[in-house]
């Protein structure tokens, strides 16, 4: 095609295009019902697009910078950085879900602090995620080295040891659910369910969340000790290094960057449970606490969902979420940290 | 001599353990392991039989055999025709959300990634950092005010977007584009860029050079993506809940499970039918793609 018509082209697709999304804009202002508004907008929105993308220019490169970045930078403003910087001013507000009306400071996080419903989720929190990591990477390295030894096989056992790890934390829930509710109360007669316990509730979530999460690591931890040099090995072999020293003094020491990526994996998982919380117990049974009843496993990431969602203390909910943000964050950097410092030594 | 000598000490180090006695070993590590991994898949095997049950068999003995097999296909039927659990069009409802953003993350993300690689600017690097630095945001924080924002959205440009799937998949791509991106940004910068060059020289547009020059090459590391954000949005909970609603008309398998559970709390047998049918897609998929779906979710928390 010649390059002056399709110059004209564009130009005349970008205009159009421009045209319909100020139309839309108008009729949305002006509070008009058309359904076709949306249509117009989004129509417009691709024309201008397509019309940049043809326009003949010396600065094609740059616009197709632009263009390709714009898809997945619209999609990760508008559902995180909007909504995060929001987030944030909402929980000094007296916000309701849909509308604020006075700006209320430190409010949120003082009435956050003084409820016990609220302490008593970060301390089961911590409580959880401190157990849950032990567990978790006790058992993962156990199967890791199993997985890694001479049985014959292995790989059809970590496939195996995957498995839970693959299936959503509200099924399993459900299914744990049963499993506590109608079948270990048939196998030991006369015994009453783990949930209707407050503190075999909580175990009972961590049981299955080892479950669920320890073959996943186990797979960190065997593609770490596959990384163990094998020269290393067979001279400690000759220096006649038994299997424990072998482990404790090569092997352990030459992963420890696994160990740092395997714990703080556990440890942000465990902080986020949400799923299997939910589908397990849903925060009963409760328990009293200073005369008040409270629910007893309701760890943070459910605390918040129910403040906002059940309770529909929007603002109160946010703050939560809020000072649950910044906890994460300080993990995260830790991590990052660690993993330096140790990259320098190296 | 030399190397016969280090050759019979490093022997005589492994032979320290008799033959016959580290024959043994393997053995009972053999069997330990598939001790334990019937302790593993145990919880599998209970859904699995109890699907076969009618309700006061299992309430009586969980733990035995079914008597007959059959009744698997009526609770099957009965759950499949069921208007809460609706499980041919959770189904598709599931398959096609996940599909469809996994197809739009992988190509947006890799050419958003792309473009910040090959351009080192202030400001490519400023948008680095930045879905490096949103990859520690916890859902938590941002999921009231997203839904309020998605509502005025929805009132501003007219286009549904709570309650719609063009809604959760827009979601999807904003959560899950700073991880992909990061995942191909490490991918893009090991691949050569003589091998553009080559092809701008020759006279090829920038956009063709990404398509036919590099995206061919991005495949192993596509797998990794696919696996990561597939896996993630599949079994994916709590968006999906705050979005359509536990009751609302489209509903992802885990909605559909959970607002199913909540309308028969005692119906064991159904409920464990249905959650057999739920697991069962992404079982059936790890038999056939194993290797690369464990590769893919290590990969992914490595980097």
């Amino acid at each position: 095609m010649d390059v002056k018509v399709k110059k004209v082209l564009s130009l005349a697709a970008i205009i159009l295009g421009i045209a319909g999304v100020i139309l839309a804009l108008i009729m949305d202002f002006s509070g008009s019902e058309n359904p076709l508004r949306g249509a117009i907008l989004v129509i417009g929105g691709l024309m201008v697009l397509a019309g940049f993308y043809f326009l003949p220019s010396k600065n094609h490169k740059k616009i197709i910078n632009v263009l390709f970045l714009f898809p997945l930078l619209l999609a990760f403003t508008v559902t995180v950085i909007i909504p995060f910087i929001f987030g944030v001013f909402y929980s000094l507000t007296d916000w309701n879900g849909i509308k604020f009306e006075n700006f209320v400071g430190l409010q949120n996080y003082i009435t956050m602090f003084t409820s016990n419903d609220y302490m008593y989720s970060v301390v089961i929190t911590f409580i959880f995620s401190a157990i849950n990591i032990v567990l978790v990477n006790v058992i993962a390295f156990s199967l890791a080295l199993l997985c890694t030894s001479k049985i014959k096989g292995k790989n059809y056992y970590r496939a195996a040891f995957f498995v839970p790890n693959l299936i959503g934390g509200i099924v399993l829930g459900y299914v744990w659910q049963f499993i506590f509710n109608k079948v270990l109360t048939v196998l030991i007669p006369g015994s009453v369910s783990m949930l209707t316990d407050p503190n075999l509730a909580l175990l009972a979530i961590i049981i299955v969340s080892s479950w669920q999460y320890s073959g996943y690591i186990m797979m960190i931890y065997v593609t770490g000790l596959q990384g163990v040099p094998k020269d290393v090995l067979e001279a400690s072999a000759v220096d006649g290094a038994d299997r424990l020293t072998t482990l404790f003094r090569i092997k352990m020491p030459l992963i420890a960057n696994t160990f740092t990526i395997c714990i703080f994996l556990t440890l942000i998982n465990s902080f986020k449970q949400f799923d299997l919380n939910f589908a397990i117990t849903n925060g009963a049974p409760s328990r009293i606490l200073n005369g008040v009843s409270i629910l007893s496993t309701e760890l943070l990431a459910l605390n918040i969902y129910k403040t906002a969602i059940s309770k529909n203390q929007y603002a109160l909910g946010q703050t939560k979420a809020v000072v649950f943000f910044i906890v994460l964050a300080i993990i995260s950097l830790t991590q990052v940290a660690i993993s330096k410092k140790r990259e320098v030594e190296m | 001599m030399k190397a016969q000598n280090v050759a019979s000490t490093k022997n005589v180090a492994i032979d320290e353990i008799p033959e016959g006695r580290k024959k043994i070993g393997i053995f009972l590590l053999e069997i330990l392991a598939i001790a334990l991994v019937l302790l593993f898949l145990f919880p599998f095997f209970l859904v699995l039989i109890n699907s076969a049950k009618q309700s006061a068999d299992i309430i009586i003995s969980p733990l035995n055999m079914p008597e007959k097999w059959g009744q698997l296909f009526t609770n099957m039927n009965n759950v499949i025709h069921n208007q809460n659990f609706n499980y041919w069009k959770s189904f598709f409802s599931s398959l096609f959300i996940t599909a469809v953003s996994l197809v739009l993350i992988s190509l947006f993300s890799s050419m958003a990634a792309w473009i910040l690689v090959r351009n080192k600017t202030k400001w490519s690097n400023f948008i680095f950092m930045t879905l490096v630095a949103a990859m520690i945001i916890p859902f938590q924080v941002v999921m009231l005010p997203l839904l309020s924002t998605f509502r005025e959205l929805s009132d501003f440009i007219g286009i549904r977007m709570l309650t719609s799937y063009k809604g959760l998949i827009f979601a999807y791509i904003g959560f899950g584009g700073s991880m992909s991106v990061f995942i191909f940004h490490g991918f893009i910068k090991s691949i050569p860029y003589e091998l553009e060059e080559a092809a701008l020289i020759d006279g090829c547009t920038p956009e063709g050079t990404f398509f036919r020059i590099l995206f061919p090459l991005l495949k192993p590391i596509q797998v990794t993506v696919l696996i990561l954000n597939g896996v993630w949005i599949w079994n994916d909970f709590l968006l999906p809940s705050l979005m359509l609603g536990l009751n609302g008309k489209i509903k992802t398998l885990p909605i559909a499970v959970t607002s199913f559970v909540g309308s028969y709390v005692k119906q064991w047998d159904l409920i464990l039918t249905a959650a057999l049918l739920a697991m069962l897609p992404i079982i059936v998929l790890f038999i056939f793609a194993q290797k690369q779906i464990i590769r893919g979710m290590v990969e992914g928390a490595i980097k």
